[in-house]
C-alpha cells in the first residue's frame, strides 16, 4: 500500500480539502479589507464595500462549487471496490453514490449561501461547509468504528461553528451552543458505546465485529454498548427523545447551516447508522414484530421511531415558526426513515436511504425558500409567508412542491419514498409483524399533512398585510439561488415520477 | 387514445401557468372539451365486447424496483366514470366562466383535479391508481381555501384531512395487498387468493378508507361543510366526480380484491348506507343554507351507491355505477344553480331570505334548471336518478328486503327536502319581511342589472348536464350495456352465492 | 317507424318545446294546435281500433332497460283508448278555461308536459315505463299548483306532492319485490301470473299494501283523500279540471290494470274492508261537501264521492264470489268505465263553471252569489245541466255509469251498495242547495254587473254539454269502445 494509492483512493476528500484552503485564501485576501471597511467607513463607501464583499463572496462560492464538482468527478473515477486498513476507508458503489449525494447537497448549500447577506465572512463560512463535507465523505466511506467516530467529530465540529456563524444574531449563538452541548454529549455516548463494543469484540472493524458477535452469546455489557452507540446516533439524527437540540438549531442557525445540518448530516448519519446496525450488529438484530418482540437493536430503533413519529408530528402542529416546524417534522421524518432500518435487509436499507436522500433534497429546497422569505420579510414565522404566492409565484410553487413532498403527496418524491419504505417494512417481518409501526407512521403522516397544509395556506390563501412594493425591490437579483431552488423542486418532482433513477442505483449499490 | 384524456388535462394545467390571463378560461374549456370528446370517441368506438374486461391502453414498465407498471386500461365501469368526469369538467369550466381573480391558478387546480380523476378511473396498477387518487385531494384544498366562500378554510381543511384519513387506511390496505400478493397489478391481484383471515380485517380497512371519500355515514361530515365552503366549481367537481372516486375505488379495489371479506362485511355496509340515506335526508330537511341542503342530499344519494355495492349482485352493483354517473351529473347541476345562478346574483343562500325574493320571476332559466335538477334528484322517472335507483333497489330486494323499505322512507324524505329547497329558493311567497321590491322586481344587489340574466356559458353548461341526465334517464341501456358485462366479470359475484 | 301511440304521447312534449321557443303572446294558440293534432291522432286511433278484438292493439315494443326487463311497450285496449280520448278532450277544455293570471308560456308548457305524462300513463304496458309517466305527471302538477295556484298554494302543493310521492314510493318498492320474484314488469304477464298468486305469505301482503296505498292516494280513496280538497281548491281552474278530470283517473286505471289482476286472492280476503272504505268515500264526501262554503272545495269533495262509486264497483267485483253472474260483473265493470269517462267530463265542466263565476265575481264562496238566474240565465242553465249530470239525472251522461255500477254491485254485495245509495241522496241535496242559493232568490248586489256567457265561452260550453246529452241518450258508441275489454277483464277478475 503506497501513499500514492491511498491518495488515489482518497482523492475526492483530498480535492475538497484543497478547495477549503483555496476558498480560505480567497476569503482572506479579498473579503478582509471589505469587511474592515464596513466597520470603519461612512455611508458612501459602505455601498462600495458591500459590492466588493459581494464580489468576494461570489468568487469564493464559485471556487467552492468548482472544487466540489471536481470532487464529484474524482468520485466517479474511483474503482468500484476497494478496502483500506481493515475498513478504515472503503470504496463500494454505495459509498461512491452517497459521496456524490453529499457533495451535491453541499453544492446546493453553497448556492444558498451566495445570497445570504447576514454572513459577514463568506469565505470562512464556505470553508467550514466544505470541511463538513469532508466529514460527511469520511463518514460515508468508512466501515470502521474509529474512523466513523473521527468523521463524526469532524462533521460535528464544523456544524457547531456553522450553526453559530451569524455573530450578529443571539439566536444563532444559542443554536450553536445548544448544538455543541448536545452534540458533544452524544459523541461521548457514541465513544463510550464503541469502546464497550471494542472491549467485547476486540476489534473496531464492522465486519469483524459482526463475525465476533455471531459466535458469542449476548451479554448485558454488549447490550449497553449497542444501546450507547445507538443513542449517540439518535442524537445525530434527532430521533425523539434525543431531539431537543434540533428545534433551536434549525431555527437559530443561519439558513444555509440549518439546511446543511438537516440534509447532509442526516443522510450521512443514516448511511453510517445503517452500516453499523446492519453490518456490524447484524447478529443482534432482534425483532420488533408486534407479537414477537425479540431483544436486539431493532426493537430499540422501533421504539425510537415510534416516539419520533408521534412526538415530532404532534409538536409540529403547534409551531408558528416555519423553521421550528421543519425541525419537528424532521424528527418525524427521522422516525419514518428508521422504519427502513428496523425492517433491515437490502430492501429496508435501500428504502431508508432513498427516503433520507429525497428528504434531504426536499429540505435543502425548503430552507432555500425560507431563506428567501427571511431576506424578503425579515422573519420566518408563518405569518411572514402569507401572500408569498402573489409576491413570488415561483418560490410559492416550489415551496408547495417541497411541503407536499414532505407530506407524502403523489406524485412527489416523498410519496414514493413512503411507499417504498412502508412496503419494505411490511414485507420484512412475516405475518405483518411491523404493521403496528407502519400504521403509526401512516397516522403520523396524516397528522403532518395538517401543518404542511397550514404553511401552504399561509402562502396561497392568506393575503400579505403590508404593501409589497418595497419588498419587491429587495428581492431581485438572486437568480442563482432561485434557480437552485427550482432545480431542487424539479428533482423532487422527477424523483416522484421516476423514482427508478435513484432507487435502482441505491438498490444496486447495496450488496 | 383515451389515455390522452389524462395527458391533455395535465398538459392544459401546466400550460395555464405560463399563459396570460385572457386565455386561461378558453384554454381550460378547450382542454376539458377535448377530454370529453376523447371520452365520447372511446364510448362510440370501443366495441361493447371489449368493455367486459380491462382492455389495456398503455402498458410500459415504470418502477421496476417494485414491479410497478404504468398500465392504463378501460372497461365499462371506467368508461362510464370517464364520461361523467368529462361532462362535469366541461360544465364546471362553463360555470366558472366569469371568475374575477386568479383565473389561471383557479383553472390550474381545477384541471389537476380533473386529470387526477381521469387517471384514477383508467389506471390498473394499484400504485398508479393511488398516486392519482391522492393527487386529486390537494388541488381540492386550494380550490376551496382560496376561492371558496363560507368558512372556506375550515371546510377545506376538514375535507382534506378526512380524505387523507381515508387515504391512510387505503394505504395500509394497498401495502398489505402488495406485500401479500407481490404484485400491484389489479388484474393479477383480482386472481390472487388472499387468506380469509387477512381479508377479514383488510377489507373493512380498505373499504372504509375509500368510503370516506364517498361520504359514508358516519364519516360523511366533511361533505356538507366542504360543499358549502367550496366555490361553485369546487362543489360541482367534489360532488360530481371526487365523491365517485371513493365509491369507484371501493368497488374496483376493495371489493374485488377481498371478496370474502366483502361478504362478511357487506351486511354492515348496507346498514351504514341505509342510515346514511335516511339520516342525511332528515338532516337536509332542517338546513337553512341551500348548499347545505344539497350537500346532505349528496350524502344521501351516495348512500344509494353504497347500498348498491353492498348488495353484491349484478343488478345492485350496476345500479350503483349508474348512480355514480347520475349523481355526478345531478349534483353538479344542483350546485351550479345554488352556487352560481343564485348565490352569485343574490349573495345569499339562506332559504328564508331567498323565499322573500321569488326568484322564478327574476331568473326563469335558473328556476327551470332547478326544477329539472330537483326532479332528477327526487328520482322522478325519466331522469337518470330513477333508472339508477330502481336498479339498485331491485338488487337490494334480493339481498336486503328490509333495507329497501327503509330506503323507501328515505326517498320520501329526499323528495320532501328537495321540494322544500325548490319552493323556498325559487317559488317563495313574495311579501315576507326580507323582500325588497322595486318597481315590481326584486332589488337584490346594487349592480343587479348588469349581472341579472343568466349568461350564455351558464346556459350551455346547464343544458349539457340536463341533457346528460335526461339521456341516461330515458335510455339507460346506453350505459348499462357497458356497465353490466364489466360488473359481471367481477370476482366477488362469482364467489358469492 | 314511429307508431301512432308514440306519436300521440310525444306530440304534447313537442308542443311544450314549441311553446317555450315561441313568443310569449301566442302560446295558448300554439298549445291548442298541438292539442288538436294529438286529439286528431287519438280519434284516428279510435277509428282504427278493432272493438271486437281482445288484448292490446297498436302495440309497440322496443328494448329499453334489458337489465331489469323494462321495455318500451305501449299499446291500447278499450280502457286505455277510453282514457286517451278523455285526456284529449279535457286538456284543451282546460286550456280554454279561465286564463291563469300571469300564466304565460310556462303554464302552457307545463300543462303540455302533464298531458304527455298522462298519455304515457294510459298506454304504457310495462310497469317501469308506466311508472315513469305516472311519476312524471307529479312534477308538472306540483308546479302548476305551486306557481299558479291561489292562496295557500304552497301548503297544498307540498301536501299533494308528498302524499302522492309517498304512495308512489310504496308502490315502486312493492313492484320491485314482485319483479324480484317473478322477473317481469309486463302488465299482461303479471296479470296471468296473478291468478296463481304472485307472491306468498307476508311479502304478498306487504306488496299489496304498498300498491294499494300508492293508488288509493292517487284516486283518492277515504281516508287517503285529505290532500285533494286543498289541491283542487287552490289550483287554477284549468288545473283543477285536469286534476279531477284525468289525473284522478290514473288511480282508478291503476286499480283496474294493476291491483285487481295482480292480487285477486288478497282482495278477496279483505274485500269487505275495502268496500267499507269505498262506501265511506261515497257517503262522507258529500257530507263534507255539504258543509263547504267554497264552491271549488265543494266540487272537490263531490269528486271524491264520484270516484268512490268506481271503487265500490271494482272492489265488489274483485271480492265477488266466483258464482256471481256474468251479467252483473259486466254491468259493474262497464259502469266503472262509463263513470270514469263521465266523471271526467262532468267534473271538469263543473270546475269550468265555477271558474267562470269566480272570474266574474272575484270570489267563489256560496254566499257571494245570489239570484244569478235573473242576471245570467244562460250561464245558470248550462251550469245546471252539468250539475244534473253530476247527480245522475236520466237523459244525461252521469246516470249511465252510476246505474250500471249500482246494478252490478247490488247483485254482488247488497248491503254495501244499499248504504252507498245514501251518497246519491246527499249529493242531490248538496246540488239542490247550491242551485238554490246561487241561482234563485234576489239578485245579490255584487252580482249585478255580471255578463252572461260570452261568445267564446259558449263555444266551449255547448259542445261539452252536447256530449253529455249524447252519452246520456245514446251511450252505445261509448260501450262499443270497451265492451270486449270488459268481457276480457271480467274473466280475469273472476
Amino acid at each position: 500500500m503506497s501513499y500514492l494509492e491511498l491518495l488515489k483512493l482518497a482523492s475526492p476528500e483530498a480535492i475538497v480539502v484543497i478547495t477549503v484552503l483555496g476558498v480560505l485564501t480567497i476569503g482572506l485576501t479579498t473579503g478582509r479589507e471589505a469587511a474592515g471597511a464596513t466597520v470603519s467607513t461612512a455611508q458612501p463607501t459602505r455601498n462600495a464595500s458591500r459590492r466588493s464583499s459581494t464580489r468576494s463572496a461570489a468568487l469564493c462560492s464559485f471556487v467552492a462549487v468548482l472544487g466540489l464538482a471536481v470532487a464529484i468527478g474524482a468520485v466517479l473515477m474511483l474503482p468500484r471496490n476497494a478496502t483500506l486498513f481493515g475498513g478504515m476507508l472503503v470504496i463500494t458503489p454505495l459509498t461512491s453514490l452517497f459521496k456524490i449525494i453529499c457533495i451535491a447537497l453541499a453544492v446546493f448549500t453553497v448556492l444558498l449561501t451566495t445570497s445570504e447577506k447576514s454572513l459577514r465572512h463568506p469565505g470562512e463560512f464556505l470553508a467550514i461547509v466544505l470541511l463538513a463535507t469532508v466529514g460527511l465523505m469520511l463518514l460515508v466511506g468508512s466501515e470502521e468504528l474509529l474512523m466513523i467516530f473521527i468523521g463524526l467529530e469532524l462533521l460535528g465540529l464544523s456544524l457547531y461553528v456553522m450553526a453559530a456563524f451569524d455573530k450578529s444574531d443571539l439566536r444563532s449563538a444559542e443554536a450553536g451552543l445548544k448544538y455543541f452541548l448536545f452534540g458533544s454529549t452524544s459523541s461521548a455516548f457514541t465513544l463510550f458505546g464503541i469502546s464497550l463494543i471494542y472491549g467485547m469484540s476486540g476489534t473496531t472493524g464492522l465486519a469483524a465485529i459482526s463475525a465476533k458477535l455471531a459466535t458469542t452469546t449476548v451479554q448485558p455489557l454488549l447490550a449497553v454498548g449497542v444501546v450507547m452507540t445507538l443513542v449517540g446516533f439518535a442524537f445525530k439524527i434527532a430521533a425523539a427523545p434525543f431531539h431537543l437540540w434540533a428545534p433551536d438549531a434549525y431555527q437559530g442557525a443561519p439558513v444555509p447551516s440549518a439546511a446543511f445540518i438537516a440534509s447532509g448530516s442526516k443522510v450521512a448519519s443514516f448511511v453510517v447508522l445503517g452500516k453499523i446496525v446492519l453490518l456490524g450488529f447484524a447478529p443482534v438484530h432482534g425483532s420488533a414484530a408486534w407479537h414477537g418482540m425479540v431483544a436486539g437493536w431493532s426493537p430499540v430503533l422501533a421504539v425510537l421511531a415510534a416516539f419520533s413519529i408521534l412526538l415530532g408530528n404532534l409538536v409540529a402542529l403547534a409551531q408558528s415558526n416555519v423553521r421550528r416546524l421543519l425541525a419537528y417534522s424532521a424528527v418525524a421524518h427521522g422516525g419514518y426513515t428508521l422504519l427502513g432500518l428496523v425492517a433491515g435487509g437490502r430492501d429496508g436499507f435501500s428504502a431508508a436511504l432513498f427516503y433520507t436522500t429525497t428528504y434531504a433534497i426536499t429540505l435543502v429546497g425548503a430552507f432555500g425558500v425560507v431563506g428567501f422569505v427571511r431576506r424578503e420579510t425579515g422573519g420566518d414565522d408563518l405569518s411572514n409567508f402569507s401572500g408569498l404566492c402573489s409576491r413570488s409565484p415561483l418560490m410559492a410553487g416550489c415551496m408547495a412542491i417541497f411541503m407536499l413532498s414532505l407530506a407524502g403527496i403523489p406524485p412527489l418524491a416523498g410519496f414514493f419514498g413512503k411507499f417504498y419504505l412502508f412496503s419494505a417494512a411490511l414485507r420484512a417481518v412475516p405475518n405483518y409483524g411491523l404493521l403496528w409501526l407502519v400504521a403509526l407512521a401512516l397516522f403520523g403522516s396524516f397528522i403532518s399533512l395538517y401543518y404542511y397544509l397550514m404553511v401552504l395556506k399561509f402562502i396561497f390563501v392568506d393575503k400579505w398585510a403590508e404593501a409589497g412594493a418595497d419588498h419587491r425591490s429587495l428581492v431581485t437579483d438572486h437568480v442563482l439561488q432561485k434557480s437552485a431552488i427550482c432545480l431542487l423542486a424539479a428533482a423532487v418532482l422527477l424523483l416522484g415520477v421516476m423514482p427508478e433513477i435513484l432507487a435502482a442505483q441505491i438498490l444496486a449499490a447495496i450488496q | 387514445m383515451i389515455a390522452w384524456t389524462i395527458y391533455i388535462t395535465f398538459g392544459g394545467a401546466l400550460l395555464l401557468l405560463f399563459l396570460p390571463r385572457v386565455f386561461a378560461r378558453w384554454l381550460a374549456l378547450l382542454t376539458t372539451i377535448a377530454g370529453l370528446a376523447l371520452g365520447l370517441a372511446a364510448f362510440i368506438h370501443t366495441p361493447v365486447v371489449d368493455l367486459a374486461h380491462f382492455t389495456t391502453i398503455v402498458r410500459v414498465p415504470w418502477i421496476s424496483v417494485l414491479g410497478m407498471e404504468y398500465h392504463l386500461a378501460l372497461d365499462g365501469i371506467s368508461l362510464t366514470m370517464v364520461m361523467v368526469t368529462g361532462i362535469s369538467a366541461v360544465s364546471t369550466v362553463l360555470f366558472s366562466w366569469d371568475l374575477e381573480h386568479r383565473q389561471n391558478e383557479f383553472f390550474f387546480w381545477l384541471l389537476l383535479v380533473v386529470a387526477g380523476c381521469y387517471g384514477v378511473f383508467l389506471s390498473v396498477n394499484l400504485f398508479l391508481f393511488f398516486v392519482f387518487y391522492e393527487l386529486v385531494i390537494v388541488p381540492k384544498y386550494f380550490l376551496i381555501a382560496i376561492f371558496g366562500s363560507t368558512n372556506k378554510e375550515y371546510g377545506a381543511m376538514k375535507l382534506t384531512l378526512y380524505s387523507f384519513f381515508g387515504g391512510m387506511f387505503v394505504f395500509i390496505g394497498i401495502l398489505v395487498a402488495y406485500v401479500t400478493a407481490g404484485s400491484l397489478d389489479l388484474n393479477q391481484l383480482a386472481q390472487f387468493q388472499f387468506p380469509p383471515q387477512l381479508q377479514w380485517w383488510a377489507f373493512p380497512v380498505m373499504f372504509l378508507g375509500f368510503a370516506v371519500l364517498a361520504g359514508i355515514w358516519p364519516l360523511h361530515t366533511w361533505a356538507p361543510t366542504g360543499h358549502v365552503a367550496a366555490p361553485t366549481a369546487g362543489s360541482m367537481l367534489l360532488a360530481g366526480i371526487v365523491m365517485k372516486l371513493g365509491s369507484y375505488a371501493a368497488l374496483r379495489v376493495a371489493m374485488n380484491l377481498f371478496p370474502q371479506g366483502f361478504q362478511l362485511w357487506s351486511k354492515w355496509i348496507a346498514v351504514l348506507a341505509v342510515i346514511g340515506i335516511v339520516y342525511a335526508a332528515a338532516v337536509a330537511l332542517r338546513q337553512s343554507d341551500l348548499k347545505f341542503v344539497i350537500g346532505y342530499s349528496s350524502v344521501s344519494h351516495m348512500g344509494f351507491v353504497l347500498l348498491g355495492l353492498a348488495t353484491a349482485n349484478v343488478l345492485g352493483v350496476s345500479g350503483a355505477v349508474l348512480q355514480m354517473f347520475s349523481h355526478g351529473v345531478i349534483a353538479a347541476l344542483l350546485f351550479a344553480v345554488a352556487g352560481r345562478m343564485i348565490y352569485r346574483r343574490t349573495h345569499t343562500r339562506d332559504l328564508d331570505a331567498l323565499a322573500g325574493m321569488n326568484l322564478s320571476h327574476a331568473l326563469p332559466f335558473a328556476a327551470f334548471t332547478f326544477v329539472i335538477a330537483s326532479a332528477a334528484s327526487i328520482g322522478i322517472p325519466g331522469f337518470s336518478g330513477f333508472a339508477a335507483e330502481i336498479i339498485i333497489l331491485i338488487g337490494a330486494w334480493k339481498t336486503y328486503p328490509v333495507a329497501v323499505w327503509i330506503t323507501g322512507a328515505g326517498m320520501v324524505l329526499v323528495a320532501a327536502f328537495t321540494l322544500r329547497a325548490l319552493k323556498q329558493s325559487f317559488f317563495g311567497e313574495a311579501g315576507s319581511s326580507v323582500v325588497r321590491m322595486q318597481e315590481g322586481r326584486v332589488a337584490l344587489d346594487p349592480d343587479w342589472n348588469e349581472q341579472q340574466s343568466i349568461t350564455a356559458a351558464e346556459k350551455i353548461g346547464a343544458c349539457l348536464l340536463m341533457f346528460a341526465t335526461l339521456a341516461v334517464g330515458v335510455y339507460p341501456k346506453l350505459l348499462l350495456d357497458r356497465i353490466m358485462p364489466a360488473v359481471e366479470a367481477m370476482r366477488f359475484l362469482k364467489s358469492g352465492g | 317507424m314511429v307508431g301512432v301511440i308514440t306519436a300521440i304521447i310525444f306530440i304534447p312534449l313537442l308542443g311544450a318545446l314549441a311553446v317555450f321557443v315561441w313568443p310569449q303572446r301566442n302560446c295558448r294558440v300554439i298549445a291548442l294546435i298541438f292539442n288538436a293534432i294529438s286529439a286528431a291522432c287519438a280519434v284516428g286511433l279510435w277509428r282504427k281500433f278493432d272493438a271486437t278484438a281482445t288484448g292490446l292493439q297498436f302495440v309497440e315494443r322496443h328494448a329499453w332497460m334489458p337489465a331489469i326487463n323494462a321495455e318500451y311497450l305501449v299499446g291500447v285496449d278499450g280502457l286505455s283508448l277510453l282514457l286517451v280520448l278523455l285526456t284529449s278532450l279535457i286538456i284543451p277544455f282546460a286550456f280554454l278555461a279561465r286564463p291563469v293570471p300571469d300564466g304565460g308560456r310556462g303554464f302552457y308548457a307545463t300543462m303540455l308536459v302533464m298531458q304527455f305524462a298522462l298519455y304515457g300513463t294510459f298506454t304504457a304496458q310495462n310497469f317501469v315505463l308506466w311508472f315513469l309517466f305516472y311519476e312524471m305527471s307529479l312534477i308538472p302538477a306540483f308546479l302548476l299548483i305551486k306557481i299558479w295556484g291561489g292562496e295557500n298554494r304552497d301548503r297544498a302543493a307540498t301536501k299533494f306532492f308528498l302524499y302522492t310521492f309517498l304512495g308512489s314510493v310504496a308502490m315502486l318498492l312493492s313492484f320491485l319485490g314482485i319483479y324480484f320474484v317473478n322477473g317481469t314488469f309486463d302488465f299482461a304477464a303479471l296479470a296471468d301470473l296473478g291468478k296463481y298468486g304472485l307472491l306468498s305469505g307476508k311479502v304478498a301482503w306487504l306488496a299489496f299494501a304498498g300498491i294499494f296505498i300508492g293508488l288509493a292516494v292517487k284516486v283518492p280513496l277515504f281516508p287517503f283523500h285529505t290532500w285533494l280538497p286543498d289541491a283542487y281548491q287552490t289550483a287554477p281552474t284549468g288545473v283543477s279540471m285536469v286534476l279531477t278530470g284525468v289525473l284522478s283517473k290514473m288511480g282508478v286505471y291503476g286499480f283496474v290494470r294493476l291491483l285487481l289482476p295482480l292480487f285477486p286472492n288478497e282482495i278477496k280476503i279483505i274485500g269487505p274492508w275495502l268496500l267499507a272504505l269505498a262506501v265511506c268515500s261515497i257517503v262522507f264526501a258529500p257530507l263534507a261537501a255539504w258543509a263547504q262554503r267554497d264552491l271549488k272545495r265543494m266540487v272537490a269533495y263531490l269528486s271524491i264521492n264520484h270516484l268512490g262509486y268506481c271503487m265500490l264497483a271494482l272492489f265488489a267485483l274483485a271480492a265477488s264470489p266466483a258464482a256471481a253472474a256474468n251479467i252483473d260483473t259486466h254491468a259493474a265493470l262497464s259502469g266503472v268505465f262509463m263513470q270514469i269517462f263521465n266523471h271526467g267530463i262532468t267534473a271538469a265542466a263543473l270546475f269550468y263553471f265555477v271558474g267562470l263565476l269566480e272570474q266574474r265575481r272575484g270570489a267563489r264562496g256560496i254566499g257571494d252569489f245570489g239570484g244569478l238566474m235573473q242576471q245570467t240565465p244562460l250561464l245558470c242553465g248550462w251550469m245546471s245541466v252539468a250539475m244534473f249530470s253530476s247527480l245522475g239525472l236520466p237523459g244525461l251522461n252521469g246516470v249511465i255509469g252510476e246505474f250500471l255500477i249500482f246494478k252490478g254491485a247490488f247483485a254482488i254485495t247488497a248491503w254495501f251498495t244499499a248504504i252507498a245509495v245514501l251518497g246519491l241522496l246527499v249529493t242531490a241535496i248538496v246540488f239542490v242547495r247550491v242551485m238554490q242559493s246561487l241561482f234563485s232568490g234576489p239578485l245579490a248586489e255584487s252580482c249585478g254587473a255580471f255578463p252572461d256567457l260570452l261568445q267564446g265561452e259558449k263555444f266551449v260550453v255547448v259542445p261539452v254539454i252536447l256530449l253529455m246529452f249524447a252519452i246520456g241518450i245514446a251511450p252505445q258508441f261509448m260501450f262499443n269502445i270497451f265492451n270486449t275489454t270488459v268481457v276480457h277483464m271480467a274473466r280475469l277478475f273472476g
